[in-house]
């Protein structure tokens, strides 16, 4: 507990852009063939140390197989919202589930360079408290520390629907579910809120056994992963209304709702569309009844190539699908970022009209059947992948792993784990930094950032800019 | 106690009159709350004979919940289930769970015993009125200083200051009031005897 709030605690988004800039990003590592222990890299990303673009510091966990991938902080601007009583926790405590063995690290930064593990849950503790499995997005809020998973109970997560379990924010101790009414809820992915308007919104990939083995294309061609958006009163936790996007917009992802909480709309990633392959954007919307809507703002094309240069998942399709696998949205809310894993580009879309976006930079790096190079004249294994941006909008950070196995089955000839960072003109517009390109040990992939002091997906206001 | 609720509903409406509205809504949260806690002791009053026992026990009380707040500053976390739409809920379900309403008790009792010297002559039910009407009057001069010394933060960030002001200005006081429990119930215990 501190005296006054964390110097990291911002009252409104603007404050959030307005404070220093990040010196150190946290970026997960993954072992793809379960061979080493996951681990988290810290890396420098201050211009003017001695080894900046490097990575400074090395947290190996003690175990094999968790497959990390998305983590979180144990609290973040939220807790400025005198609701909830929790303004003067530090933001301290990095929240890091395997997304395949069920465990969670709490991991201890306040030295980030001695980075430590503070705590661990066992699977079987997360089981046995939730029925819930496959634990991914992490969000600090109202009541705690909130979880959401991928799995239900079971050996294949498939007994029982997934969804979100609560965390005691200051002793990490695992308080139970949710939801006390889910509605249609089945499958579930990311989730997001606006605070001082009591809502929630979440969102659906697949079942473990959809994903854990590869992606399943029979699954996918019958419409088979998810394809809805889940709208919820946050503090009865209760689904008051779920909107299908259509059941050819399979896997509904990543929920990037405005940073201010005065606006009251957000966006969706969809992957693919079964009947063209392309990839999209949905901008959902609050109406003045208090319901919600969502429409198709963004569509990008696959590009034709030859069957012989795909593989084999697409040679059926001569076509390589853009794969809208992250978005993210600057604390202006003027940028998203749409990271295009299959193309292998990084677009930037002006979304100040949240209705009628416009793209505004683009990026080529990586990519299905066209491996495009860094600047700097080395490869990019896979795609963009996920992507952060730094909290004055000026820096976006990105890695190249999806997920082990499907990585294998879009790019077979592909390994390694790569992070690069573009600068953002002052216009808009989107650049690759040349001397920024980190290259993570041998037999490590790379996958969520998280920024020190909050970024664009961390960090929940409670206040509107004004 | 809540003042930044009351510029965040201004922000989120566009409007000063939502600031207003969330002051008042938190103001009556608070007054229910020193309502709630002060009227039992009023009716516990008309048993004068006892007077001086059920003081040294509302200060035994008050040393008990500040001793319990100084070890367990843990935030109540059913505080965090309460919508904001409603604020004069959570206002008085934070004023209970501090125990603002307790702090007064001892307050109260020491202007009750001050105005009624010869209370032994006085009519049961006219003592009862007395009583509550002190007990009144207590709460309503409390909740007023509160509003007020909350408002004008709020109407200070809300105009001129800016929301900097809120991370700038707030300061953990936990253990600063927790101490205050227990130091006003030793207090009293000392009057007392």
């Amino acid at each position: 507990m501190n005296l006054r709030p964390d110097p990291t605690f911002h009252a409104t988004p603007k404050l959030a852009m307005e404070a220093p800039a990040e010196t150190l990003a946290f970026t997960l590592m993954l072992s793809a063939d379960g061979s080493q222990p996951d681990g988290l890299a810290v890396i420098d990303v201050d211009p003017k140390s001695g080894t900046y673009g490097q990575i400074v510091h090395q947290l190996i966990m003690p175990n094999k197989g968790d497959e990390f991938h998305h983590f979180g902080w144990n609290a973040c601007s939220s807790a400025l919202s005198p609701l909830t009583g929790h303004a003067f926790l530090e933001r301290r405590y990095l929240i890091v589930p395997g997304i395949r063995s069920s465990r969670i690290y709490v991991i201890d930064v306040k030295e980030p360079l001695k980075a430590k593990i503070h705590k661990i849950i066992e699977p079987e503790e997360v089981f046995a408290k939730t029925g819930y499995s496959r634990p991914h997005t992490i969000h600090c809020g109202p009541e705690g520390i909130y979880v959401s998973t991928l799995g239900g109970g079971g050996a294949d997560g498939t007994d029982g629907p997934p969804g979100i379990f609560i965390m005691d924010c200051e002793s990490f101790d695992i308080l139970g579910r949710y939801e006390m009414d889910r509605g249609q809820q089945d499958k579930h992915y990311d989730f997001w809120w606006n605070l001082p308007r009591d809502y929630m919104v979440s969102s659906e990939w697949g079942l473990p056994p959809q994903f854990e083995n590869g992606l399943v294309a029979e699954d996918l061609l019958s419409n088979k992963y998810g394809h809805k958006i889940h709208f919820w009163n946050l503090r009865e936790r209760r689904n008051v209304q779920t909107i299908d996007l259509g059941e050819n917009h399979q896997m509904a992802l990543e929920i990037r709702p405005a940073h201010d909480p005065a606006k009251d709309y957000g966006f969706c990633g969809v992957v693919v569309d079964t009947t063209n392959l392309q990839g999209a954007i949905f901008t959902w919307w609050r109406k003045a009844d208090g319901t919600f809507e969502a429409r198709k703002t963004i569509t990008i094309d696959p590009r034709p190539e030859k069957a012989e240069n795909l593989p084999p998942l697409l040679q059926g399709f001569e076509a390589v699908p853009p794969l809208v696998t992250d978005i993210d949205l600057s604390l202006d809310d003027k940028y998203l970022y749409v990271a295009c894993w299959g193309l292998g580009e990084m677009h930037q879309y002006d979304v100040s009209d949240p209705m009628k976006p416009k793209l505004a930079g683009k990026v080529e790096i990586g990519g299905i059947a066209r491996g495009a190079k860094h600047p700097n004249g080395k490869p990019f294994a896979f795609g963009p992948q996920m992507v952060e941006i730094s909290r004055d909008g000026k820096r976006v950070y990105w890695t190249n792993s999806l997920y082990s196995t499907w990585d294998n089955q879009f790019y077979p000839d592909d390994d390694g784990g790569q992070m690069v960072m573009a600068n953002v003109g002052a216009n808009g517009g989107l650049e690759l930094d040349k001397d920024f390109y980190i290259e993570f040990p041998k037999g490590y992939r790379s996958h969520q950032i998280r920024l020190e002091g909050g970024d664009c997906s961390t960090d929940s206001f409670c206040y509107p800019s004004v | 106690m809540g003042w930044p609720l009351a510029v965040s509903a201004a922000l989120m409406d566009r409007t000063r009159g939502s600031l207003y509205r969330a002051l008042l809504a938190l103001a009556v949260g608070h007054l229910l709350a020193m309502v709630a806690v002060l009227f039992p002791f009023s009716v516990l009053l008309f048993l004068a004979e006892w007077q001086r026992a059920i003081q040294t026990g509302a200060a035994v009380l008050l040393i008990g919940l500040g001793t319990y707040l100084i070890f367990n500053r843990r935030h109540p976390r059913f505080l965090a289930r309460v919508p904001p739409s409603r604020l004069a809920l959570w206002s008085f379900l934070a004023a209970m769970a501090h125990g603002a309403g307790l702090m007064l008790v001892p307050i109260y009792l020491g202007i009750c015993r001050t105005v009624e010297t010869d209370a032994g002559h006085a009519a049961a039910s006219d003592l009862m009125a007395g009583n509550v009407g002190i007990a009144s009057l207590v709460a309503v001069v409390h909740t007023l200083a509160m509003t007020l010394s909350g408002g004008l933060f709020a109407v200070g960030v809300y105009h001129w200051l800016g929301l900097r002001f809120l991370t700038k200005s707030w300061f953990n006081l936990d253990l600063v009031w927790a101490s205050s429990l227990v130091l006003v119930g030793v207090i009293s215990l000392l009057v007392i005897h």
